[in-house]
Parts: structure tokens; C-alpha cells; sequence
């Protein structure tokens, strides 16, 4: 796939070329460069605020279609739990998967069954000691991404397990190889996604060489269709439903109160989360045993491809939970997951080094803020740089010049403004026709 | 750049304690950028973080000088503060001169000096009562 896949992606007719991406990205991941946004692969970490903040929707995440369940004999849907809030209270758990089989699936697996199992291991996890405090979820694709351009600190904390989307992949392909007697190959699994990270995790996974998802489905892309099938149907099918604490995941607090310690701190937003790890790297924080992270405010239930607004979704979802809490939970066959830690390590990518020569580096910061002290401090954007000391980055970095700046440039127009007027005063003999100079009095 | 030295300066500010790391936290992001080990990237922050909250709380600010060289980082954190009468004593895990209200906002534990003696691989102090004091730490790379 290339050394890296980023789901997130810019429809460049739409693009005006405003600052409003460059400023909102996280990692200051992205450029206007020809009058059109452009993201910087290394940095990017798929978190999709981009996504969120365009006024003119220029920014999307490539999903799969619903065609492609097509290719395969046998297809299973894997929704996340965030799908539950964007329909109204009246439609239960049921209701809604059944509306999702009937968009031609054979079975629905609820990706909170492996969430539940990923609870159920950092328990054991927690309660044997033996990890780097304080543990770091790896749930949320965007958070592991920044830690490993960001955070090499932290690169050590991160809980080494499979995310439940994959989890859930692995139990549905091998239940389904057992129940239909079909080959690994003929089935296929398709994860229905509230985000660009999970997209780019499939496409691209940590901690292992190839997803068992087939395809990602965007909540966004099957939103309609799902509604339509709930105002369809009569009666609801029959499913292995997960614990209410699966479903809890999607929102911000979930998978930390699911972690077996009360010493937990969650947080939500990308920006806060860069916040709390500067915290933590400086060892600024005591006595947390667990970090859920979430790049999405308020957590998976704001995910750039989900369509209810968060507070309306929060709203569902307790009632969602509490009716859960009534349910007796499936038992997950535990045995078919097999081993969910990760089989290769991760690197720290580090974007933020100026140079591979150490020396190099050391006078390109020299450089940088000289040159810094020279820019107008207004971060405005214009020059296609998120900040003034980006650009002053970009600079050193040889990918931008001074003149970008157009407040720079705009001195430099005065100055040459000036130089005209001065020469402009001083004509040669010949040409001056200042009329009232007589020749004679001249001489 | 003079040989291959570069050279930082930060304020340190008095009494801004809902701000108190800036400096440090500057020194990190340019050790980030010239691409230093990160364990050795850690040792250097914490260390200046805890010099950094001593000057602000005790010695009313001060200046954070510091030279880095491709294979070490000397930061000297200074001082005209009251100066610390008694080294050994301030050395010792618990002990805080620390005020009432510097405590309540969750400083004066009594673990900067001992935190930073773990985390640099040099650490010197001079200081002189009544007229300030200057702390220098050396983590190599």
C-alpha cells in the first residue's frame, strides 16, 4: 500500500485554499500550496478534524462501498456501537441490527463483543502489574498515530492489544468458517465505521501485517439506507448481544471504566489529548494506572463520519446502555480470538527533527528564529503555513520562502514603492520636462 | 552558530504558577526538532522542570541559559532569589521551604531537587544566601 495510506482525502474542486484546515490540524499536517490544501503524509494521523472543520466539505475519508460485500459468499456486517445513537430511542439494539443485516448481510456481529473482551484482558492486565504506567489505550487508531509521530516517550505505554474492530473481524470470520463450512477467503467482513482513523488502520494496521476487515462502511454511507429498513421493518431478528460495557465504549469514559482500575483518567478531543500526554511525557501526572484517549470530542460518537450531533448521541446512548443493563450478556467464545497482542513492535516516526545531522538541525533552529523575528506574528494563515513559526519551519525546511509571507511582501512592495519615487525625482537632463524650468535660467 | 554550540534563553517568570513550565517546555520542543534521543529528550525536561518550578516559587523567577552540543546539554538555571541556606538539607526527599499557598496548589513536595538529581547525568548548585542561586545540569546524550 505504500509506506503510507491516509483515508483522509481533499476534493480538490471544492477546495477554496482558506486557512481553516491548516490551523485545526493537530500535527500542522497540512499546506496550501497552489491554492489548494495539501496534507503532509508523515504527519497526518487521520484524526479527521479536518474533515469536521471545512466549511466547503472539501474534506472527506475514502470509505468502501456497499457494493463490495458482493464479492464474497458469505457477508458479515461488524457495526461500531456509535451507530446505535444516530437513530431515534424508539428503534432498540435489535431493531437497528436487523435494519443493517437487511442491507444484504447474512450475519451482524456487534464490534462491543470484542470490546468486551479487550476489557476482560486489560483486567487481567491491570491487575498483574506488570505494565509501563500509566497504561494507554490502543482503541482509538488517531491517538496511536500521534503517539508514534508526537509522543516516542509513550511508545512504551500503549496497551498491545488489537482494536475490538479487528477482534470482532477475527471472531466473525472464524465462527462463520465453522458455522458455514465456507473457506477463510469467501467470507467477507465489513466494519461500519464512525471515522477516517479506523479506514486508515485497515488499510494500514499496527501492530500486525493485514486487517481481517475486508472493507470499511462509513455511518455516513449507509445512514439513509439503515433508516429507510427501520421504517421497513416489522419485526426484528435475533442476536447475540453484547454487555452494556461494550456498547459504553463509544463514549468518552467507557473503555476506562470497563479497565478494572478506578486510578483512570479519559479524555476526549484531540487537542486535549495532546494536552494530557505533554502532561504525562513530563511525568506531571501521578497515580493513573489507565489513559483511554479518544481523538473525537466526547469520543467515538463524534466521529467525522457519524451523522447525529454528539449531544443528541449522548443523550441515546443512556437509554441504549440502560436498556443493555437488562440483558443477560452472550457468552463470547474467548477461544476463538486467539492470541489479540500485537505481533510487530511500533517506531517512533519523528516528524519534528529538522534535519538527520544533529549540527545541521542545531543552526536550522538558529535559522528559525531569526528568521521568525523578522515575520509579523499574526499566525494568519496566508502564506499557506498554519503559524508565523511554521512558516519560519517550512522555511529552513526549504519548502516555503519568505515572500510567502504577504506581509513581507507588502514591505518589500513599500520599499520598492520608495525606490521608484526616488528615482522617479531624479530625471535625467534630457527627459526632464518640468515646464516651468526655462532653458535659460537653467544656465 | 558559534563551533557547534546552539544557545537558548527563556524567562523565567515570578510567581506565575498557573504557567510555570513554559521554559522547559520550549527547551523540549527544540531538543524534538534537532532530534535528540527521547529518554535523554526526558531526563533534560523533567530536570529543568523541577529547577524551573524552584526559581518561580522560591526565588521569584529567573533566567534559564542553556548550551547545546551534539552530544550533551548544560542547562544553568539562575537566579537573585534568597539563595538555599542549606544544600544537604534541601536535598532530602521531603523537605520543602515551600509557603502554605505554593503547597496548596500542589507544589513544595519536597522532590524537585532529589527528582532532578535521577534525572541528570551532572548536577551542580551554587548558591550564595541573600543573593541568589545557580543551578547546572549536565544530561549527556
Amino acid at each position: 500500500m505504500g509506506e503510507y495510506f491516509h483515508s483522509v482525502r481533499l476534493d480538490e474542486s471544492k477546495c477554496k485554499g482558506c486557512t481553516n484546515c491548516i490551523k485545526k490540524c493537530p500535527t500542522e499536517a497540512i499546506r496550501v500550496r497552489k491554492s489548494k490544501a495539501r496534507i503532509t503524509d508523515e504527519r497526518c494521523i487521520d484524526c479527521g478534524e479536518c474533515i469536521r472543520v471545512c466549511p466547503y466539505h472539501a474534506k472527506r475519508a475514502i470509505t468502501d462501498s456497499i457494493e463490495e460485500i458482493n464479492e464474497f459468499k458469505y457477508k458479515i456486517a461488524i457495526p461500531a456501537p456509535a451507530i446505535y445513537p444516530q437513530f431515534k430511542n424508539n428503534f432498540t439494539r435489535e431493531d437497528i441490527l436487523t435494519a443493517v443485516k437487511r442491507l444484504g448481510f447474512d450475519e451482524v456481529l456487534e464490534v462491543s463483543m470484542a470490546a468486551d473482551i479487550v476489557s476482560l484482558k486489560t483486567r487481567e492486565l491491570i491487575d498483574k502489574g506488570e505494565y509501563n504506567k500509566p497504561l494507554i489505550s490502543s482503541a482509538c487508531p488517531a491517538v496511536v498515530a500521534l503517539i508514534k509521530v508526537m509522543f516516542p516517550n509513550l511508545v512504551d505505554n500503549i496497551l498491545k492489544f488489537d482494536p475490538p474492530f479487528e477482534i470482532a473481524a477475527t471472531l466473525a470470520r472464524k465462527t462463520a468458517v465453522g458455522k458455514t463450512g465456507l473457506k477463510p477467503e469467501e467470507i467477507g467482513v465489513f466494519f461500519i465505521s464512525p471515522c477516517a482513523a479506523k479506514v486508515t488502520w485497515v488499510k494500514s494496521p499496527v501492530g500486525k501485517d493485514k486487517s481481517q476487515i475486508n472493507g470499511v462502511l462509513s455511518i455516513t454511507d449507509l445512514y439513509l439506507k439503515i433508516l429507510s429498513n427501520l421504517h421497513n421493518n416489522d419485526k426484528a431478528d435475533k442476536f447475540d448481544l453484547s454487555s452494556f460495557e461494550g456498547i459504553r465504549w463509544a463514549n468518552s469514559g467507557g473503555e476506562a471504566l470497563s479497565s478494572g482500575t478506578e486510578n483512570f483518567l479519559a479524555v476526549d478531543g484531540i487537542a486535549n489529548v495532546i494536552k494530557i500526554f505533554e502532561e504525562i511525557e513530563n511525568d506531571n501526572i501521578e497515580g493513573i494506572d489507565f489513559v483511554e484517549a479518544l481523538a473525537c470530542p466526547s469520543g467515538c460518537i463524534g466521529g467525522p463520519l457519524t451523522v447525529e450531533n454528539v449531544y443528541t448521541a449522548k443523550m441515546r446512548m443512556k437509554k441504549i446502555i440502560a436498556d443493555a443493563k437488562n440483558i443477560k450478556n452472550s457468552q463470547i467464545n474467548i477461544d476463538l480470538v486467539g492470541d489479540i497482542t500485537w505481533g510487530n513492535s511500533i517506531e517512533y516516526k519523528p516528524i519534528m527533527k529538522l534535519d538527520e545531522n544533529m549540527s545541521v538541525a542545531m543552526q536550522k533552529i538558529e535559522d528559525m528564529e531569526v528568521i521568525f523575528n523578522g515575520l509579523p506574528g499574526l499566525d494568519c494563515g496566508a502564506c499557506g503555513s498554519p503559524t508565523c513559526h511554521a512558516l519560519a519551519e517550512d522555511i529552513v525546511r526549504g519548502i516555503a520562502n519568505e515572500t510567502d509571507c504577504i506581509f513581507k511582501l507588502r514591505d518589500k512592495v513599500r520599499e520598492l514603492a520608495r525606490e521608484m519615487m526616488d528615482l522617479e525625482a531624479k530625471m535625467p537632463p534630457v527627459m526632464d520636462k518640468e515646464v516651468d524650468v526655462k532653458l535659460e535660467d537653467k544656465v | 552558530m558559534e563551533g557547534n554550540v546552539l544557545k537558548l534563553k527563556y524567562l523565567i517568570p515570578n510567581n506565575d504558577f498557573l504557567n510555570v513550565g513554559m521554559a522547559s517546555s520550549n527547551m523540549k520542543k527544540v531538543l524534538k526538532q534537532i532530534g535528540v534521543h527521547p529518554s535523554k529528550i526526558k531526563n533534560a525536561s523533567v530536570a529543568m522542570y523541577e529547577a524551573e518550578i524552584n526559581a518561580c516559587i522560591h526565588a521569584g523567577g529567573g533566567n534559564a541559559e542553556i548550551e547545546v552540543y551534539p552530544y550533551k546539554i548544560i542547562i544553568k538555571i539562575i537566579d537573585n532569589g534568597p539563595g538555599i541556606p542549606n544544600v544537604d538539607l534541601a536535598m532530602q526527599e521531603g523537605y520543602s521551604t515551600a509557603s502554605d499557598e505554593v503547597r496548596q496548589m500542589g507544589f513544595g513536595a519536597g522532590l524537585g531537587l532529589p527528582n532532578i538529581k535521577k534525572h541528570a547525568d551532572e548536577f551542580e548548585i551554587n548558591t550564595i544566601a541573600g543573593e541568589g542561586t545557580e543551578v547546572t545540569i549536565i544530561v549527556n546524550f
